[in-house]
């Protein structure tokens, strides 16, 4: 495939996986790049949930192979591959609900401290300057997010905007090298668009890190990505730049029917 | 009035043995969001093992083996057990906790047999005067260790980061697992905690009630105690333990001679009851916010 700049950060490789009969990715193949935003679009069902569940380790493909950094994925529990450095949301907000924003965004950050479960009793003095540490990055994480407010309240009690966006600091308090987004827009107002829209650019420009989202807002999807693959009925129909996209025959099809062939 | 106060004293320090019980369900009951039935049979199978392992070693090497015991069971059982019934639905777990119950009361039946053993830990059962109060030595104890290890389990979950991993696997496991916790692990450590907690009751209600199958039923005392408040909440377990023990003492006391006697064992069914009519998730449960 297409080579550019060294090896891609993420290799997907003629990725099949089937629930029973119904094939849900067909030999699905495509390349992240380090420092990318690549968008992720299809019709309902086309496969982009389960694409996303493959890299990160919630399934297994039944064929195929994931390649991140030049590490076999494919056969790594879902907790290693976060260890990696892969981060996720999901598109209903999986947010730990009886935690406070603080706790949640708290565990998020959970891989990048090191002492462990014994150390954190012998070494009381070292565990606790940890703590204080890794507490300092959270609240920088809480202050860019602009949830200061709402930094005590049990999540499940917020309101589903700012769960999507509680949700979005737990996977960057990970600081993750590729930052996975399923859905991370999917029912919010235009302003609440524009404020997640504005932190993944931000993430992605200040933080350095690659990010994938899945997104049913063209206006959205072709405003901020590098690149666009899209998927339909497990298949991948196309792949560019959002101006090549918008062009694609095959893709105008998937999204607007054969009855546009005149 | 001297007598009364007593009565509550004795109350209390007995509730407190009361929410160590309870607090092995509440822990099991966070990190996993499965009801463990087995609790009472743990409890009966930490004080069974110790008392087998008094007779070759001394009381603080017994102990320690007991609790290596109760860690192994703990890995044992996430391997055998839960790791077969993962994302199956919370009443399967339930079920199999039923079973692993029968299963560990016959095995430590079959192992140290079934005869009442006493078990002496050197804490004489001798009351003493405090200001013109008599106080059970033995209770004071008991309570002291129970009171000491709920406030280390209260941090340990509150503040510890592992605590904090185990309170996200309770609530998601999904996103417990995105976020890099590793489900076994996480629950391989909660039964081991409630392992060390079934550990500690067994000890205490043990050299109290004697060693024997109804140890096991000491479980039953604590399910009154989890519906007064909540079954997730740990400062719950500690304030409705303390409530029953002394609401049962005095209950007793005051009210049993009226109708016969004999109401410490239903009182705190009857209150439980009154509590679930007012607040069904108890004093301090979590109120479950259903979006739909």
């Amino acid at each position: 495939m297409n080579k550019k700049n060294g090896n891609p950060m993420l290799q997907v490789e003629d990725i099949h996986i089937t629930f029973g009969i119904l094939k849900a990715l067909n030999g699905v193949s495509l390349e992240i790049h380090k420092g990318e935003i690549l968008a992720i679009i299809g019709p309902n069902g086309a496969g982009k949930t389960s694409l996303v569940n493959v890299i990160n380790g919630v399934y297994h493909p039944s064929r195929g192979h994931i390649f991140f950094e030049d590490k076999d994925l494919t056969t790594l529990s879902h907790h290693h591959i976060a260890s990696l450095g892969i981060a996720r949301t999901f598109q209903n907000v999986a947010l730990f609900k009886g935690m406070t924003v603080l706790d949640n965004i708290m565990v998020g950050r959970n891989l990048k401290m090191g002492s462990n479960f014994f150390s954190q009793g012998i070494y009381w003095g070292f565990a606790q300057k940890e703590e204080i540490r890794h507490r300092q990055e959270v609240e920088r994480v809480i202050d860019w997010l602009e949830i200061e407010h709402i930094r005590k309240t049990p999540a499940g009690m917020l309101p589903y905007g700012l769960q999507k966006r509680v949700e979005l600091g737990r996977a960057l308090a990970a600081e993750p090298k590729l930052l996975l987004l399923d859905e991370p827009m999917a029912g919010m107002n235009l302003e609440e668009k524009e404020d997640i829209a504005r932190f993944i650019l931000d993430a992605n420009e200040e933080l350095g890190t690659t990010i994938a989202l899945i997104e049913h807002d063209m206006g959205v999807v072709m405003d901020i990505s590098d690149r666009v693959v899209v998927l339909d009925y497990g298949d991948k129909i196309g792949e560019g730049t959002p101006e090549e996209i918008r062009n694609n025959e095959k893709v105008i099809k998937a999204y607007l029917g054969t009855a546009r062939q005149k | 009035m001297i007598f009364a106060i007593e009565v509550a004293i004795g109350g209390l320090l007995v509730g407190v043995m009361y929410s160590l019980v309870a607090l092995g369900f509440v822990l099991i009951y966070k990190s996993s969001g499965v009801f463990n039935f087995a609790q009472g049979d743990m409890t009966l199978l930490a004080a069974l093992a110790l008392v087998g392992f008094l007779t070759i070693f001394p009381l603080w090497l017994a102990i320690l083996a007991a609790l290596v015991l109760m860690i192994a069971l703990a890995i044992a059982i996430e391997a055998i057990v839960l790791r077969p019934l993962v994302a199956r639905p919370p009443l399967a777990l339930f079920m199999a906790t039923i079973g692993l119950g029968f299963f560990l009361q016959g095995i430590g039946q079959g192992i140290w047999g079934t005869d009442p053993k006493g078990l002496d830990i050197g804490i004489s059962d001798i009351p003493f005067k405090i200001k013109g109060l008599l106080i059970s030595q033995f209770d004071l104890a008991g309570g002291a260790l129970a009171g000491g290890l709920v406030f280390a389990l209260v941090w340990f979950f509150q503040k510890s980061r592992t605590g904090r991993a185990l309170r996200a696997v309770s609530d998601d496991h999904e996103a417990a697992l995105s976020v890099g916790i590793p489900l076994r692990r996480a629950w391989a450590i909660s039964w081991a905690i409630a392992g060390l907690v079934a550990l500690v009751a067994g000890i205490m209600w043990g050299s109290r009630l004697g060693v024997q199958f109804s140890l096991s039923l000491i479980a039953l005392k604590a399910l009154p105690i989890l519906i007064l408040g909540g079954i997730d909440s740990i400062p719950g377990a500690i304030i409705a333990g303390l409530v029953v023990g002394a609401s049962e003492n005095l209950a007793e006391v005051f009210l049993g001679p009226y109708v016969g006697g004999g109401i410490q064992t239903f009182f705190p069914y009857l209150l439980a009851l009154v509590v679930l009519w007012f607040k069904p998730y108890g004093m301090f449960g979590r109120e479950i916010i259903e979006r739909v």
